[in-house]
């Protein structure tokens, strides 16, 4: 740490207190001198870094490149699909193109993007520590995360696999394409995973600073919490799996092979106990950044905090006993499948729950249109209608007409990613001035994500269509009737595309051209905004105590306290 | 080594607290892979008993007891090591550690003897089972549960006799003192661990 007189301009008195709306165009701000990102720049720097805050930003760059890959492979599933004939590639080419978007999209950005990007960042910030409980392990975490991803890209060099990203058996051990490695890749990234729930919970558990008490924790704290509970418990269940399904491949024993009397529903159960709870792995850190945003720009604190938190806890409980609905049309009993489908239907409750709070926030709140706040609005339009769509799927008799066509497809992709990726770039724009220290041009944010928005819809509101009418999903053709709309979810898609890639090149562009932020351009009360911004190498000059709930805006915002 | 602690805790006391509490997670993430394993078991026992009665009674039912009285007795050694250790009796936790080591090496030996057995009977899982007398239907099912679970704990056997020689290092530097077991209790904690699951392997695979 360097002494507090290289420090910045925010320590200077011109700052008034903000007591209103956030200065969205500071001026007169100095780039404090001395912090994280040049604490060292040599690349050495970088790879051997244990400060949770640059561990954030190598996991910011390789899950953005999965994200990128995962994209492309979808644009590709998308070309090939706008009509029924052959288009780009022939049959086994988009089975293998829509493989590689699942996998690369669920296990190498959805599942480590939040917690690993702004939960390494973030909760020590908001905790008042200087990094999270074990930081070696932490940069072990994103290593075997590169190394997971490093099988599945040799994998996808060599041609992919074709199962599907849920690799059930008996096809996953008898293809001629390369599963193995794809599953061992995905064996070595649960430990990545694993490793990151780990210590957020012991983090979370002892150091928290003076006076953090656990009903002042914030909220996304307590959604890092529960997502780690989860991580913790259900990922050893998918290594467990995937590695006798990798075994099976390759040497030809199948735990699962019916012609041996084994039973491939077994592999579901297994692999569904954790790929169940999986989604909530992706969708509570989401919730978590929405019931950080939607404070920051409603200026008040959370309706219901007690509600919030503890719908969280619930949501990961009661995830862990819902996977049956998966298989619904797999062999399960009548009465097995209407339990599953009743407690699914919990979740609902819960997730509603939230969605209360989270507007009942912003009702009367003094809000503050900005880029993070649309995307809030995106949010809550996506896991209303994907939660609806949810408890009509986890009805048995409505389940059987739509299981396997599009509706599911569109309903996992708006809650599970339009959700997931709405709180993403929510928090991308809340924090970058955070991580990086500059502000994004606002107005672009707003056009980016409004075609964000409009493109994740018309992808998806098609395929909702589309499976009510019948078609399956993951099959390469399909007939005439269909072409209307699989062209409008085409269209759809690409306009997605370049909302991505405009957001993508603005935040670029910012990180140099930006303008300066100050400590806290958004005037958040957030604890992670106590200290400068981009922080300092160990986040904090003095010791931050606290003596309030986050997000308190009864009382004026006070610049950088310990920055 | 004096009580030190990295500089992100508050003091050694936090430290510690957080350096077992990982440790206690990370067993239950262990925990929830092997009752992956546990549930596959109990689902195939339920559709073949008559297999899983075959094949347990083909087992090395010696073999297997001398292994579990091994791996108890090392469990024992290790607490007893960890127990030296708070004393600050570093030579004589070193050679606990050392005797739990050789008792690691023992049960591997005995491992591979019984491998080697069920080989050459063609006691294995798939379409490589070949095993003449054995007709109940499913008995390839057991052979896999069977080499998927040992091989599996076998596996963890060798991490946990790494963790225990880096254990012992410190005690042969004489370092272990009151207050300062991390290692050793950590290493421990996960050797119980290893030692728990086969306890339970042992009766499910051969006994019963």
């Amino acid at each position: 740490m360097r002494p507090s007189e290289t420090g910045t301009g925010s320590l200077q008195p011109d700052e008034s207190v903000l007591t209103g709306a956030p200065s969205l165009h500071p001026s007169g701000e100095i780039f404090p001198a001395a912090h994280y990102l040049n604490a060292g720049t040599r690349l050495r720097s970088w790879l051997v870094t244990v400060d949770h805050k640059r561990i954030a930003v190598l996991y910011l760059v390789s899950t953005l490149t999965a994200l990128f890959l995962g994209g492309l492979f979808a644009m590709a599933v998308r070309v090939e699909l706008v009509g029924p004939e052959p288009n780009l590639v022939d049959a086994v080419g988009y089975n293998r193109l829509f493989t590689l978007h699942g996998v690369v999209m669920v296990f190498f950005f959805m599942i480590p993007a939040i917690p690993g990007i702004f939960g390494n960042f973030m909760l020590p910030l908001m905790l008042g520590a200087k990094d999270v409980a074990f930081p070696r392990l932490n940069l072990l975490s994103w290593y075997v995360y590169v190394v997971g991803a490093a099988f599945t890209l040799w994998a996808m060099l060599y041609g992919g696999a074709d199962t599907g990203w849920t690799f059930y058996t008996p096809y996953s051990t008898i293809t001629p394409t390369k599963v193995t490695p794809i599953l061992l890749g995905i064996f070595v990234t649960g430990f990545s995973s694993i490793l990151t729930g780990l210590n957020f919970i012991v983090t979370i558990h002892t150091l928290r600073g003076p006076g953090l008490t656990w009903m002042r924790l914030p909220l996304f704290a307590w959604a890092l919490y529960g997502t780690s509970i989860i991580q913790l418990l259900a990922t050893p269940v998918l290594g467990l799996v995937v590695l006798a399904a990798a075994l099976g491949h390759i040497f030809a024993f199948d735990l699962f092979d019916p012609a041996r009397g084994g039973d491939p529903v077994l592999f579901q159960h297994l692999f569904w106990f954790y790929s169940h709870p999986a989604v909530y792995i992706m969708v509570l850190p989401a919730f978590g950044v929405v019931s950080e945003t939607v404070q920051a720009f409603g200026r008040k604190i959370i309706f219901g905090y007690r509600a919030v938190a503890l719908a969280t806890a619930g949501i990961a409980f009661v995830g862990f006993f819902v996977w049956g609905h998966h298989m619904f049309v797999s062999s399960q009993s009548t009465f097995d499948a209407g339990a599953f489908g009743v407690l699914t239907m919990l979740v609902g409750v819960f997730t509603a729950i939230k969605v209360f709070n989270w507007v009942g926030t912003l009702y009367k709140g003094a809000i503050v249109w900005r880029t993070p706040l649309l995307y809030v609005c995106g949010f809550l339009y996506f896991v209303v209608f994907g939660g609806m769509t949810g408890v009509a799927v986890a009805t048995v008799s409505l389940d059987v007409h739509w299981h396997d066509t599009y509706f599911v497809v569109a309903h996992f992709h708006f809650i599970m990613v339009g959700a997931t990726l709405m709180a993403f770039l929510a928090g991308l724009h809340y924090w970058f001035p955070k991580m990086f220290g500059r502000t994004y041009p606002e107005g672009w944010g707003m056009v980016a994500g409004a075609l964000i928005i409009l493109g994740f819809n018309a992808t998806f509101v098609p395929q909702f269509l589309l499976g009510n009418m019948g078609m399956p999903r993951r099959y390469y053709t399909y007939a005439e009737q269909f072409r209307t709309l699989n062209v409008a979810s085409t269209f759809g898609a690409t306009l997605l595309l370049f909302g991505f890639l405009l957001v993508g090149l603005y935040l670029l562009l910012s990180l140099r051209g930006g303008k300066v932020a100050g400590p806290n351009p958004w005037g958040s009360k957030g604890f992670e905004w106590l200290t400068q911004s981009p922080p300092l190498e160990h986040n904090f000059r003095t010791q931050p105590t606290f003596h309030g709930p986050p997000h308190d805006y009864s009382t004026p915002v006070e610049e950088n306290l310990h920055g | 080594m004096a009580e030190t602690h990295a500089h992100h805790f508050p003091d050694a006391g936090v430290q510690r607290h957080a350096s077992l509490l990982g440790m206690w997670l990370f067993l239950s993430t262990e925990v929830l892979l092997f009752a992956g394993l546990f549930v596959a078991y109990g689902y195939y026992r339920f559709l073949f008993p008559g297999a899983f009665a075959e094949g347990s009674r083909a087992m090395h039912t010696w073999l297997g007891l001398a292994n579990t009285v091994v791996l108890i007795a090392s469990s024992f050694a290790v607490a007893l090591a960890h127990h030296a250790a708070g004393a600050g009796r570093n030579r004589t936790t070193f050679w606990l550690l050392v005797a739990a080591l050789a008792a690691g090496v023992f049960f591997l030996g005995v491992k591979a003897v019984e491998y080697v057995e069920h080989f050459r009977a063609g006691e294995l899982p798939g379409k490589w089972f070949t095993h003449p007398g054995m007709k109940a239907p499913g008995i390839s099912l057991f052979y896999a549960v069977y080499f998927l679970a040992t091989g599996l704990h076998a596996l963890h056997v060798v991490v946990g006799m790494s963790l225990l020689a880096w254990a012992a290092v410190p005690a042969w530097k004489r370092r272990y003192g009151p207050g300062n077991v991390g290692l050793v209790e950590n290493a421990g904690l996960y050797w119980h661990l290893v030692d728990l699951v086969w306890i339970f392997l042992f009766p499910l695979l051969y006994l019963v």
